[in-house]
Formats: structure tokens, sequence, C-alpha cells
């Protein structure tokens, strides 16, 4: 045999080979895809296709084709249940989650540029302070017992202030670090020009820190609208109905009719999905944020 | 320098500052004081360690410590496993990453309440699907929520399932860092995938690794949505978490017992995540 044979025959062999391979790759991907759709997709289907039926089809919990679109008649019934307990519930949450955020970005953004800025002992002994709060849990009763010596308790204003609170050190964290890679060399030159602390920050800064004024607001967007616990705790009363906490409530009121619950469910989830659909990276980016480089 | 120090004004962090401490660090410190009395949030009474004592010796308080303790270990361990399989293999030569990495994350982004509520009609005993779809391979499943020794477990799944897609994500941020040419060495030594996952990419991702390791484990012990949403902490006790048991005082107006609860949820925290903060982030500057 000529060794030209023998090389254009290993040639032939390998190829096969890498086909072969491919072939299994392909196969391995269908089968996680496949898997991991049945895992974390049929749960959603299973909210939406239920949204859609009549309360006794609902009933039977299964994924099969709704023979009744009920969609329209569910959402106007859970709409209107309880005197429109969800749109005042809406209104709430969004009221909540956007004023808490406007006062987030301003106040956060101030605090991590000094934290960044500065490098001395007490600098860093404040940043730990605000930091630790990522790990600290909540203390209720205390929680409730100063909002009700401010006259806060049950307020709209308490449970901004309350879920400003619980982001301040998450926001803070984001902001420190992006700050870390602006140049100093930025403020020196601003500061040659006559700037003092404050208009050097909202002159100078807070306009360089877009993207990541986007990236806290997202997140804290999600979090704080999704939130259920702080509302519950520091936010009770027939008329202080957020989402979720509307959400819960429904719970044992329509125990036995899932069509609206999960009409509910759907309404519910429709903000954050409207978020995911168009910011999937930022919010993947501000998740990740830092977790690399430690 | 000492000049351009004094441009960077505390006065820019005292809005902060008034709030995180009135709101979040004022009630932190008064929980040690209250822990340690009888109190109606008017008038209170000192009563030293009862409160304490009666969360050790009160088997249905008991049984919240060590849920909470299993519950923050499970679901920190899958998360991990589980995130850092699916990180692999989303970082691997894919046609449908993207959509597999968004259908992985997005239930991070759900509210709780309406996974908790979604996850009760799937794990229903008779008509869920999940053991439905168990019947049709001869499988009777099991009372997923209804089943004292399962409850907690099945909580801490979907928890998992709501949870995976952040440590998902951190863990590809972290793989993504590694240089290339640590995997193109490896392949010229001769090592295969194995020797490349376990020699490369778990030794270089370890920031991230331990990241998710603390986000998790912190989350774990601070949970209670979902087990409020699912089981209300039961059945009977049998899957209480120590915030649930915070929730359940309160509302019967024990509030002292409550802030104790408040308090050992604390020292649990401090006494588990913060050296594992302190150990973890070591290593890391080792590296």
């Amino acid at each position: 045999m000529k060794p030209q044979t023998i090389q254009s025959n290993s040639n032939v062999i390998l190829k096969k080979k890498k086909d072969k391979k491919k072939q299994t790759n392909i196969l391995v991907e269908a089968v996680v895809v496949l898997f991991s759709a049945v895992i974390f997709l049929i749960p959603f289907y299973f909210i939406i296709i239920n949204s859609f039926k009549t309360s006794e089809e609902a009933s039977r919990m299964s994924i099969s084709w709704p023979t009744e679109f009920h969609i329209i008649q569910n959402i106007t019934e859970v709409l209107n249940a309880r005197n429109g307990m969800l749109l005042l519930a809406y209104f709430n949450s969004t009221v909540i989650t956007i004023t808490s955020i406007v006062i987030l970005v301003l106040v956060c953004s101030m605090t991590g540029f000094v934290l960044q800025r500065r490098s001395d002992k007490k600098t860093n002994g404040i940043a730990f302070v605000f930091i630790s709060g990522l790990m600290v849990p909540t203390a209720i009763v205390p929680t409730i017992w100063v909002l009700d010596k401010l006259h806060l308790f049950k307020t709209l204003p308490g449970i901004i202030l309350i879920m400003v609170a619980i982001t301040i050190p998450f926001a803070i964290v984001l902001y420190r670090g992006f700050i870390a890679t602006i140049p100093r060399e930025i403020d020196e030159s601003a500061i040659i020009d006559g700037c003092g602390g404050w208009m050097l920050y909202f002159k100078i800064i807070f306009p360089l820190l877009k993207p990541i004024h986007a990236t806290v607001i997202i997140i804290s967007a999600v979090n704080i609208f999704n939130d259920f616990v702080h509302p519950l705790y520091f936010f009770p009363g027939a008329e202080n109905a957020t989402l979720q906490l509307t959400l819960y409530n429904f719970m044992s009121m329509y125990e036995t009719s899932w069509n609206l619950l999960f009409a509910n469910v759907l309404l519910i989830t429709i903000p954050p999905f409207i978020l995911f659909l168009f910011f999937n990276n930022r919010i993947v980016a501000g998740m990740t944020a830092g977790s690399v480089k430690g | 320098m000492l000049k351009s120090k004094s441009v960077y004004t505390y006065t820019l962090l005292i809005p902060a500052a008034i709030i995180y401490g009135v709101l979040f660090i004022l009630p932190t410190l008064l929980s040690f004081f209250f822990s340690f009395t009888r109190w109606n949030l008017r008038e209170w009474e000192w009563i030293g360690f009862e409160n304490f004592m009666m969360f050790f010796e009160e088997p249905s308080l008991m049984i919240g410590f060590q849920n909470t303790l299993i519950y923050a270990v499970l679901t920190m361990g899958l998360k991990v496993v589980l995130g850092l399989i699916f990180a692999v293999f989303l970082c691997s030569k894919l046609k449908t990453k993207s959509f597999l990495r968004a259908t992985v994350f997005f239930p991070t982004l759900v509210s709780t309440i309406a996974v908790g509520i979604t996850f009760s009609a799937l794990m229903h005993p008779s008509q869920g699907l999940i053991n439905q779809t168990l019947g049709l391979i001869g499988i009777n499943g099991p009372d997923w929520l209804g089943n004292p020794s399962l409850a907690l477990i099945s909580v801490a799944f979907v928890d998992v399932w709501k949870g995976v897609g952040i440590a998902t994500v951190i863990f590809i941020a972290g793989i993504m860092s590694i240089p290339k040419d640590y995997y193109e060495a490896a392949k010229i030594d001769g090592g295969n995938k194995f020797h490349e996952f376990w020699n490369i990419t778990i030794p270089l991702s370890r920031p991230a690794i331990n990241t998710v390791i603390i986000l998790a484990f912190i989350g774990g012990l601070r949970t209670f949505d979902l087990v409020w949403a699912m089981t209300g902490g039961g059945p009977g006790f049998s899957s209480d978490l120590i915030a649930s048991i915070i929730y359940k005082q309160y509302q019967a107006g024990f509030y002292g017992l409550s802030t104790a609860g408040n308090v050992i949820l604390f020292m649990l925290v401090a006494a588990i995540a913060f050296p594992l903060y302190m150990f973890l982030n070591r290593k890391e500057v080792d590296l």
C-alpha cells in the first residue's frame, strides 16, 4: 500500500469518528434540552393553561388543552374580587417599587462613592456595617416597634423606607464595585476646577453611573415587587394590599378555584417576565457582579 | 491627598446611614434586648433567658432549629452541585445555549408565593402532575407535602428549582473568566474532560463557588415565604423553620419569644456564615 492511501484512510476514520462524536453531542444536547424544558417550563405551561380554563376543568389540575377559553372571565373575576383589591394591590406595589428605587439610586450611589473613594480604617468599618446587612436577617418585632414609634407602621412611607433599608446593602455593593472602575483622575480634575464633594458627585460622577443605575433599578424592581415577607409584617391591613399579599390571601379564598388562582399568578408574573425579556443580560450581569473577582 | 480626601465628605452617606441605621441597625440591636423580655410592644418585663430556654426545650420550637439547618445545607448542596453541572454544560458548544440559560434562570425572577402555589398544585397527592406522571410508569407517588417526614424536603426541592438559576449564572461567569490556555495545556498533557473539570474548572472558579455557597446558605437559613406558602410549617410542625416560628409567635402575640427566635437566627447566621465568609475569602487571596 502506498503511504498516501494509508493517510487518506486514517483521515476517513478520523472524520467518521468526528461525525459520530458530533452526532452523540447533538443527541446529548437534545436530551438535556428536553429534560430541562420539562423541569423548568412545564410549571409555567401549567400556570398559563389552567388560568384559561373553567373552574371545574381547572380543578382536575391537568395540563390538557382547555375545552373552553375562560381567560377573560377569569381575569375579570380576579380583578373584581373583594372590591377590586387586586387593582389596589397593583397600585400599592407599583408605588412602593418605584419610590423605593428612586431613593435607593440616589442614596446608595452617594454612599458607594464615598465608601469606595476613601480607604481609611473608619470608612472600611462603615462599609462593613453596611455590607453585613446582606447576611443579617431583619429583626421583625423590634422593627415594628421602631416603625410604630415613628408613626410609620402600616403606612406606605413606612414600607417604602423598610424596602430601602433592606436593599441598601446590595445596592451599595454594586455601586461601590462600579465606582472602582471610574478613574480618580476625573475627580482630581474636577477638584482643580473647584468642585466640592456634592458638586463633584452630582455633576460628574452620578451621570457616569448610568449602566450600574440600570442594573440596580432592574434587580431591585424585581426583588421589591416580589417581596412577600416585609409587606406581610410591616404593611398589614385590608387597605394595605400588595400584589404578593393579595395572592397569598387569594390562596385560602380560592381554595377550589385554581383557574382564578392561576389567573392571579399569571397577572403577577407578567411584570417580571417583561423585565426579563428586555433586560435578561443586565439582570444576569448584576447578579453575578463581584462574584467572580470576589 | 489630604485635601482630596476631604472632598469625599461623609455628609454624602448621611441619608443612607439614617435610613439604614434607624430601620435596620437599631432594630437589630434592640432585638438583643427585647429577646430577654416579655413584651407587648408597650410594656416589657425582664425575664432573662426564659425565651431562649423555651426555644430549646419546647419540641415544637426546637424542630424549627433542626429543620433550618437541614434545609440550608440541603438547598445549598443541591444548588452548588446542580448549578455547577448546568454551568459546565452551558459553557460547552451548544446551539441552544441562550435558550437553556434563560430557561434555567427565569424562575429566580418569579414571585416565591406564585411558585409555592404552583408547586402545591403540582405536588397534589392524587391529582398533581408529578404523581400522575409517576403513575404512568407504575410508581405510586408519595404525598409530597402531607407526609411529615417528606414535606420539608419537598419544599427544599422547590427552592432548588427556583434558585438554581442564580447559582448557574454565577458559575458560568466564573468559568468564562478562566483563561482558555489552561484547557489547551491540559489537552496537550493528555488530560480528559474529567481532568479538565476537576483540576482546572473547579479550582479556578473557586471565587464563584464561594459566592454561591454563602448566598445559598444564608438564603436557606432565612427562608420563610416558600415554606409558608406551601405547607405553613405543617403537617404539625414538621416543616417549620426558625423564620416561620418567628412569624407564628409574632401572630400569637409572644413578641419576646418571636424576637428571641430572631436573635437565634442572627446567631446562627453569624456563627456559620461569617466564619465561612472569612474562611472562603482567605482562600481566595491565596489563589
